[in-house]
């Protein structure tokens, strides 16, 4: 077994007694499932791509180049906006909100948002297959969780379009203007789609940024603006790196800047914007606690573990990278760990069967790297599943780091990679007061079968986002956000509008 | 195997001496199964898969109308599929009532196909222990090779464990050399943590393998009952070592979902347990959908049941 | 040569399908001959709905969101023909944007209803609404289409199954409705619409025992009879608003239920 391309040496064939009554050759103990990769002809990819501004497409002073993560290929050239381009943009948005978007009855705005959303679910498989190419990510995981959902985002924050009387009743709701938008390169797609749809159903227009790393799903989605047939201007996209993102954020008429990402730059941009009056909400880092009790639902609980820090590659900001087992049930709970890891299939992430992608960026596995290598110098105890990781493209092997100690660098710093480390507690109190201790404060999970005991940890533990024998569960009516240093503001449910919205 | 115990004062309950008991997130096991099910198993990958499933299906007919004649035929069909592709295995064995057992071993005679027989007032259980212990010795002097028992459900629902166990290990005994699926017909048994805590009462009680259903019911195996089953298995191997085998029968009709039945239990216990000695498959209508599978990934093409034999 | 037109038959919609009445017999409206309904046909209605009831009910509020939604696109797909047998386009938009107002609110009004309750006591008490069940709609006369459409989007989009009696002088809006239904993926059961005398079909509707709510939109004098029928089993009566939109129309079909589970290790 072991991961998707076999193992260095398969175990030996093993002859049954039906085998040799029926006279027939061993069969080979191993079952290698042979490749199943997703047609990746679904997706038509331009040779260069311009900016999306106005509703047209502007010809870029500069490009670079955005890649395949898993193999190193190169995909597109895309524009790297400069200020002025983005000034470009901002004044488009500004001209969309001023003549019309944000007078345009609230109930065609709202059909505008219904038209986005179907036409996402028609060209799901499109979408899923070009995340995965850009971004690395598992088409299984594009497929059936970042795609469903930003349809599901546009379709719920369409239905408050033209119900925001009811949403903050006696308080006058009224859109903001123009919004700049930054989202980062681990769900591309879907947190443009948590940034837009609640930005144009609160009827304001928007300039977005999308990751370096990622613009590709971005550009696409400017076709189903033009399918949907959006008034030019309300949606602006402009793709770089980060010197674009800081254009945005300095730039004099933007209203509001939301952005999602890591906490150093989250901070650079509330200082930038200190004194400006413009509204800023922060969707920042995590190092969430998965606390496991001796009475938990066991295999279920591994199956939550995994899921917390393995899906997208540990590439989520509320993974919970900090394992908080209790003591009374350590071994048994490490062993079914370590040998789940073991099925956990690393490979090409347009094959359906692959658990576990491509690491999104040199970058990214570079830190990785580091902060494993820090972990193992610290004296924690380090296990990986075997697994060939091929030669080309950015890989990490799931790792789980044993005998941490609440000091040590793997158990402090966001590691962003499917790296997980495990402490253990005693008492609920003991486990409340590791979980707590952080800056951070994105999310949590708990795992007991006591219904008193789930209540009573959501009460205590710090976090924004508190999964109860589940975890890494996301959903439009669900509102998203951190305590302290992992951000502010919410997205998501009837609060995700709040922060486009201006009150009397 | 151990002796039925004597509950005579306050005993241990099963617990400390079994892997932990614990309970089942049902909402968690339903999409662990759901996303094994979504494996994509193409080509020689699938072709492996196919062609064990047919070594591990226990052709199946538990009539009431069922004749030496019927039996006959599905002796036949069991030992050779498909008589257009002899490449095709003979299935692991046949699975019938106790008045059928004569022709059955009869037809199977020389060949690798056993010979599994319901028992225990099959398929509702709901008669006098002696009567059960006694159907079972009958069936296995008539020559079968594996005793397919029920435990005893209104007992378990109304939690007399004691007597569920003590059957299970008094057929055990009974059977003597015959290896003794227990079928806890986990349609009845409402919730997934009781499924767990039958499995391992059934495994203490001296199963060889665990069963799912008895097929007489509009609900009977489910990829999230048959993984809480595996996890129960594999609690008692990683404890103890011993290998209990688990056979998925019921509403298993088409090939699509052997596969998904395959690939759960591959990535539950590991490639070792990939066997018929470890695992079946109750079936009888599954078998020609398998061999229509296998033929469409040899030509290529999709076929019609004309093609194939009926029993 | 003048081409001969093939002229529809109109028939009843329960459980998703379109039969005759049983009793076979019809009543001539706006030119044509329309199925007249019977008590036995409310009867079957209200079988079919009690059916559907259950799984309706557990869809997520998303997915009959997004069936409302699809009526909307299915009618709006046939704009044109709504609007021969409405007061005209305008009409026939204005039941399309509703269907589309109305399908926005399915995965929000718990979040306006519902809430966590600050009891005084170491618990977690949190109150949902949940749908009340079979709820019986007398649709009003005026007007013919939009009418029809402001009864039944708020009682389905809280996840109720209904059962109509169509307007009397104005039916053949409702049967087509009905074919609007049948291809919206909304499933068999949830809407079943009767056409007939109102007057013979109301008290049987009123008085079913299998009925949570009855909705007198359409009553028209006949409102204290029924409201005593309705007492039998004490169904929630409601006279809904004939050309309107609020969240509290589909809040008047839900119930509320309140939870409480105790806080601690």
């Amino acid at each position: 077994m072991g991961g998707g391309w076999g193992v260095a040496n398969p175990p030996e064939a093993v002859m049954t007694e039906l085998d040799r009554k029926q006279d027939r050759a061993p069969v080979p103990a191993a079952w290698d499932y042979a490749p199943a990769p997703e047609a990746r002809d679904l997706v038509e990819l331009r040779d260069r791509y311009g900016l999306f501004v106005g509703g047209d497409w502007l010809e870029p002073s500069d490009v670079y180049t955005t890649i395949d993560p898993s193999s190193e290929e190169a995909l597109a050239e895309v524009g790297q906006a400069s200020p002025k381009e983005v000034g470009l943009a901002v004044k488009a948005a500004r001209g969309a909100f001023d003549n019309g978007w944000s007078a345009i009855a609230p109930s065609e705005r709202a059909k505008y948002l219904f038209r986005i959303a179907r036409i996402l679910q028609e060209r799901s498989r499109e979408f899923a297959v070009l995340e995965s190419l850009n971004g690395g990510k598992p088409i299984r995981e594009s497929r059936d969780v970042d795609l469903p959902l930003a349809a599901a985002h546009f379709f719920y924050y369409a239905g408050w379009a033209d119900k925001l009387e009811y949403a903050f009743p006696n308080r006058k709701p009224r859109p903001i203007g123009v919004a700049g938008q930054i989202v980062p390169w681990n769900f591309p797609l879907l947190m443009l789609a948590w940034k837009i749809a609640p930005a144009l159903a609160a009827g304001n227009t928007v300039v977005l940024k999308p990751a370096e790393t990622t613009p590709l799903s971005a550009l696409l989605f400017a076709d189903v603006l033009r399918q949907a047939e959006l008034p030019p201007g309300v949606v602006n996209i402009v793709t770089g790196d980060g010197r674009t993102g800081a254009a945005l954020v300095k730039h004099d008429d933007i209203d509001k800047i939301a952005f999602t990402g890591s906490t150093e730059v989250g901070k650079s941009i509330q200082r930038e914007l200190a004194g400006t009056g413009k509204k800023l909400t922060l969707e920042l880092g995590g190092k969430a606690a998965n606390v496991i009790f001796d009475d938990a639902a066991l295999d279920q609980a591994v199956e939550g573990i995994v899921n917390g820090i393995y899906f997208n590659q540990g590439h989520v900001c509320c993974a919970g990278s900090r394992l908080l087992v209790q003591e009374s049930i350590y071994e048994p709970l490490i062993g079914k760990l370590k040998r789940r890891l073991e099925t956990l299939r690393v490979g090409d992430p347009l094959d359906k069967n692959t658990d576990v992608g491509a690491i999104n960026s040199r970058q990214q596995l570079e830190k990785i790297t580091e902060l494993v290598a820090s972990g193992e110098e610290e004296g924690a105890e380090i296990y990986q599943p075997p697994c060939r990781l091929p030669e080309k493209g950015y890989w990490f092997a799931p790792t789980v780091f044993t005998n941490v100690a609440q000091s040590y660098r793997i158990a402090q710093e966001e590691i962003f990679g499917p790296v997980l480390s495990v402490l253990t507690f005693r008492t609920p109190d003991e486990a409340v007061e590791k979980a707590n201790n952080t800056p951070y404060g994105l999310s949590a999970g708990v795992w007991t079968e006591k219904g008193s005991r789930i209540l009573a940890m959501a009460q205590k533990l710090r976090a924004g986002v508190i999964w109860a024998n589940t975890y890494n569960r996301f959903d439009p009516a669900s509102p998203f956000g951190g305590y302290r240093e992992s951000g502010f503001g919410r997205e998501g449910g009837r609060h995700g509008l709040e922060p486009y919205l201006e009150f009397d | 195997m151990a002796k039925a115990p004597v509950l005579a004062g306050f005993e241990l309950p099963l617990e400390p001496r079994l892997p932990r008991i614990g309970s089942v997130d049902a909402v968690a096991v339903e999409e662990r199964a759901a996303t094994l099910a979504k494996r994509s198993i193409k080509r020689e990958a699938k072709l492996f898969a196919l062609d064990l499933a047919v070594r591990m299906i226990d052709l199946t007919t538990l009539e009431g109308s069922d004749t030496p004649g019927k039996v006959s035929g599905l002796s036949s069909k069991a030992i050779r599929p498909d008589p257009a592709d002899l490449t095709v295995p003979s299935v692991a064995a046949v699975c019938v009532y106790p008045n059928l057992v004569p022709t059955a071993v009869e037809r199977t005679r020389g060949t690798s196909v056993k010979v599994a027989s319901v028992a225990t007032a099959f398929p509702s259980g709901q008669a006098p222990t002696p009567v059960k212990v006694a159907e079972v010795r009958d069936v296995v002097e008539m020559g079968a090779d594996e005793v397919d028992m029920v435990i005893d459900r209104g007992a378990f629902l109304s939690g007399r464990y004691a007597k569920v166990y003590d059957e299970i290990v008094q057929v055990k005994e009974a059977a003597g050399d015959a290896h003794v699926k227990v079928i806890l017909e986990t349609g009845e048994l409402g919730t997934y943590d009781n499924v767990r805590r039958a499995s391992l009462l059934a495994i203490a009680g001296g199963a060889d393998f665990i069963k799912t259903s008895t097929g007489k019911l509009p609900s009977s195996a489910t990829l999230p009952v048959t993984l809480v089953m595996l996890e129960a298995i594999r609690d008692v191997y990683e404890e103890t070592g011993r290998r209990v085998g688990m056979k998925a029968a019921g509403g298993i009709r088409q090939a699509k979902q052997a596969v998904q039945y395959l690939v759960q239990l591959h990535e539950t216990l590991g490639p070792e347990w990939l066997t018929p000695d470890l695992y079946r498959l109750g079936a009888s209508t599954l078998l020609n959908d398998v061999l229509m599978q296998i033929r469409k990934e040899k030509t290529g093409r999709y076929q019609s049941p004309d093609y194939f034999t009926v029993d | 040569m003048s081409r001969l037109p093939v002229k529809k038959t109109y028939k009843l919609y329960i459980g998703g399908e379109f039969p005759r009445s049983e009793s076979g017999r019809t009543f001539e409206a706006e030119g044509a001959n329309v199925a007249r309904g019977s008590r036995k046909d409310i009867r079957d209605a209200v079988r079919a709905a009690r059916a559907a009831f259950p799984k309706w009910a557990a869809l997520t509020a998303y997915n009959r969101g997004q069936v409302v939604y699809r009526i909307a696109e299915m009618l709006e797909s046939r704009r044109s023909e709504f609007a021969d047998l409405s007061t005209g386009v305008k009409e026939v938009d204005r039941s399309i944007d509703r269907l589309v107002w109305y399908a926005g609110w399915a995965d929000k009004l718990p979040q306006i209803l519902g809430s966590s309750n600050p009891v005084a006591g170491p618990y977690f008490n949190f109150t949902v609404p949940e749908p009340t069940g079979v709820v019986g709609i007398l649709a009003p006369d005026e007007p013919p289409l939009a009418g029809l459409v402001s009864r039944v989007a708020p009682a389905i989009v809280g996840g109720n199954t209904t059962v109509v009696v169509a307007s009397e002088t104005h039916p053949l809006a409702a049967v087509e409705l009905a074919e609007v239904l049948a291809t919206s993926d909304v499933p068999g059961g949830v809407v079943n619409l009767l056409t007939g005398q109102r007057d013979e079909l109301a008290p049987w509707l009123a008085g079913h025992m299998d009925v949570n709510a009855l909705d007198l939109a359409g009553a028209d004098g006949q409102s204290k009879e029924l409201e005593e029928l309705a007492a039998e089993n004490v169904k929630r009566v409601v006279r809904g608003a004939a050309d309107d939109q609020s969240p509290w129309e589909i809040a008047s079909f839900l119930e509320l239920k309140t939870v409480w589970h105790p806080i601690g290790v």
